[in-house]
């Protein structure tokens, strides 16, 4: 199983090849990818630098193009499809089925994803994305069961990629417009959501409040611990109550579930946090090496180690962690 | 341009949906979009009683489209999809590329709805070549975008916006009104039946955002772009969604049917209509502004 892991920057990308990714993925430096963070990503020189030091390593590299774009901006796009095939990147991570179709037709010998930003939950979809453009693999939204990960891998076309640890996208991606809705910017038109620029923290008489475009999304006793404002994260009222009414600021974390993953052929296995810091890369990466060697050496012995869990927690948004959708048992 | 009724978003009762199609059959509306969309788990009606009401509407002189599922993840889910699908007799709207893949695979024209990322001029030509009949804009996109894709739009393929209702958000593997009511989803006791119109959520300042709608998030305020009938006439825009709410969706369609029908004058009218939307209405993406904004009126 291949150990997929962020590279928001040069220095990422060098913590997550030292600590052990089999690859590393990456963004170009504008909105054509869905971590389009102020002082994040890569320009030409740097993806050389960046691929360079990842290739003589052995660790593949992955560029994700994968927002949407418009007539009005399609040319960002192209230029960017453009660059990464000229950079020699190992695949190119899409969404949009333009992008697919022009990469298809200009370079046709380019190894193709299909990133979860392309909101594909059943094999049904995937086979239209393998008979249309010949994608290799595909990265399923955070919204399925541990059993329909198994049953897509078992109808799939194309190889499966899951993600195994990160911040939490409780919606399927590529299908929330949340952020947009607030902002006028989404992860799909501007490769980011609830973008800081947006963000206000203010002091009140009622707590600490913390608005996005005006929307305010919590408000903080002085006990609490603030969380970055993200839409479906915060604090609202329904009914009579006040509670996190569409997900807990926790994060994703699947090491308990790696051999069933590994039993059901899931190929390879993805960390999120192209926004979070080099020491992040480096921690979550090196521990997911070693549960990844331990579970590939001897799957029936495989336990997770508490020293592991200990490791993500400090590192994992809100330090809580959960298993998300895979632990559902309703379909 | 014509209009349309959506499919009803939210969970109603069977009467409720009954006595509403029964209606909906003398309404001034050219096209009906029919089934459920949202969650599996909502079976007020059978796809034999949608294929019923689908022929009531149909011998009434209304264009039927069978509507599918925008989150498809359980096997089950997909064999009632490729039921649909292969209804022999009625369009098919695919909100997933599930459905694209099994429609076009059979050579089958269709509708894609608002959940399909059709967001530039190039993945509109690819659809078309795969089958693509008609496109819903998706509802982020503004009137600029719009234009641009109706220039290059490939012959015969037909053009629908939604003109008034709740905005379609967000998508999960949550059930928002189950968490709402501290029910597991896996037993959700069907409570979206509780609320016909969706379960408003506001933000700590008593400020309406959203409505939960079980697995599906909405806007709290809907769009309306009644006062916008003229630019949507020069931009050669076929149909005109109106998504159905529990209350007042003919006077809904009435005003539209007059204004198109040059009987009423759109300003005015869109004013009126704001009293069916009593938590206030919404334009932002229209006009290239965050979508819960309301420009026209200022």
């Amino acid at each position: 199983m291949e150990l997929v892991c962020p590279a928001g920057n040069l220095p990422s990308l060098k913590a997550a090849v030292d600590n052990g990714a089999n690859a590393v993925y990456m963004g170009l430096k504008d909105a054509t990818n869905a971590r389009h963070f102020p002082g994040l990503n890569f320009d030409r020189t740097k993806a050389i630098q960046g691929i360079e030091y990842a290739k003589t390593r052995g660790v593949k590299v992955f560029m994700a193009i994968n927002t949407y774009p418009q007539a009005t901006n399609w040319s960002n796009w192209q230029t960017a499809v453009d660059i990464a095939a000229g950079l020699g990147v190992d695949a190119l991570i899409l969404a949009d089925i333009g992008v697919l179709d022009y990469v298809t037709e200009r370079w046709p010998q380019l190894s193709l994803h299909l990133s979860v930003q392309a909101s594909a939950t059943n094999y049904e979809a995937l086979s239209f994305y393998h008979k249309n453009f010949g994608i290799k693999r595909a990265v399923l939204p955070r919204v399925l069961s541990l059993a329909q990960v198994q049953h897509i891998c078992s109808h799939s076309p194309v190889a499966i990629e899951v993600f195994g640890f990160g911040s939490l996208c409780v919606m399927v991606e590529g299908r929330c417009l949340l952020s947009s809705y607030a902002t006028g910017q989404s992860p799909n038109t501007y490769g980011a959501c609830s973008p800081a620029e947006w963000v206000e923290w203010k002091e009140t008489p009622n707590g600490l409040e913390s608005r996005l475009n005006g929307v305010l999304t919590d408000r903080y006793a002085d006990t609490e611990e603030a969380g970055y404002p993200t839409l479906c994260k915060g604090r609202y009222q329904v009914g009579d109550a006040t509670y996190y009414a569409i997900e807990e600021p926790t994060s994703l974390n699947t090491l308990e579930l790696l051999p069933n993953l590994i039993d059901m052929g899931v190929v390879a296995i993805k960390i999120e946090g192209r926004q979070r810091s080099p020491a992040y890369v480096a921690q979550v990466t090196k521990v997911w090496r070693q549960a990844l060697d331990a579970c590939q050496a001897n799957p029936t012995k495989y336990k997770v180690q508490s020293s592991w869990t200990q490791a993500l927690a400090k590192v994992a948004e809100g330090a809580q962690t959960t298993l998300g959708a895979y632990a559902r048992p309703w379909q | 341009m014509k209009l349309t009724l959506g499919p009803v978003l939210y969970y109603w009762s069977r009467e409720q949906l009954i006595d509403f199609y029964q209606e909906v059959a003398n309404w001034p509306i050219s096209c009906v979009y029919l089934g459920e969309t949202v969650c599996s788990k909502r079976r007020s009606l059978t796809i034999d009683d949608w294929m019923n009401i689908a022929d009531t509407l149909s011998l009434a002189g209304k264009e039927v489209v069978l509507s599918t599922l925008a989150l498809l993840e359980a096997e089950s889910e997909l064999l009632t999809l490729r039921r649909i699908c292969n209804n022999a007799q009625f369009l098919v709207e695919a909100n997933d590329l599930g459905a694209i893949q099994i429609l076009s695979t059979q050579g089958l024209p269709y509708v894609a709805g608002p959940t399909v990322n059709i967001y530039n001029p190039r993945t509109l030509e690819v659809l078309k070549k795969q089958g693509l009949q008609r496109w819903v804009l998706p509802v982020e996109l503004s009137k600029t975008a719009l234009e641009s894709m109706q220039k290059q739009r490939p012959k015969g393929v037909e053009t629908e916006v939604l003109a008034f209702g709740r905005l379609p958000l967000a998508y999960s593997a949550r059930c928002f009104t189950a968490r709402s009511r501290n029910l597991p989803k896996d037993s959700c006791q069907y409570c979206c039946l509780d609320y016909p119109d969706g379960r408003v959520l506001e933000t700590r300042d008593n400020t309406p955002f959203l409505v939960l709608n079980g697995i599906q998030t909405l806007s709290a305020h809907p769009i309306n772009l009644l006062s916008q009938l003229q630019t949507l006439q020069d931009l050669q825009v076929d149909m005109l969604r109106i998504s159905p709410q529990p209350s007042h969706t003919k006077e809904i369609v009435q005003a539209f049917a007059d204004c198109l029908a040059g009987h009423a004058d759109p300003q005015a009218k869109a004013v009126d209509l704001e009293s069916f939307a009593p938590l206030g209405v919404c334009d932002g993406y229209w006009h290239g502004e965050p979508g819960m904004t309301k420009l026209i009126a200022k």
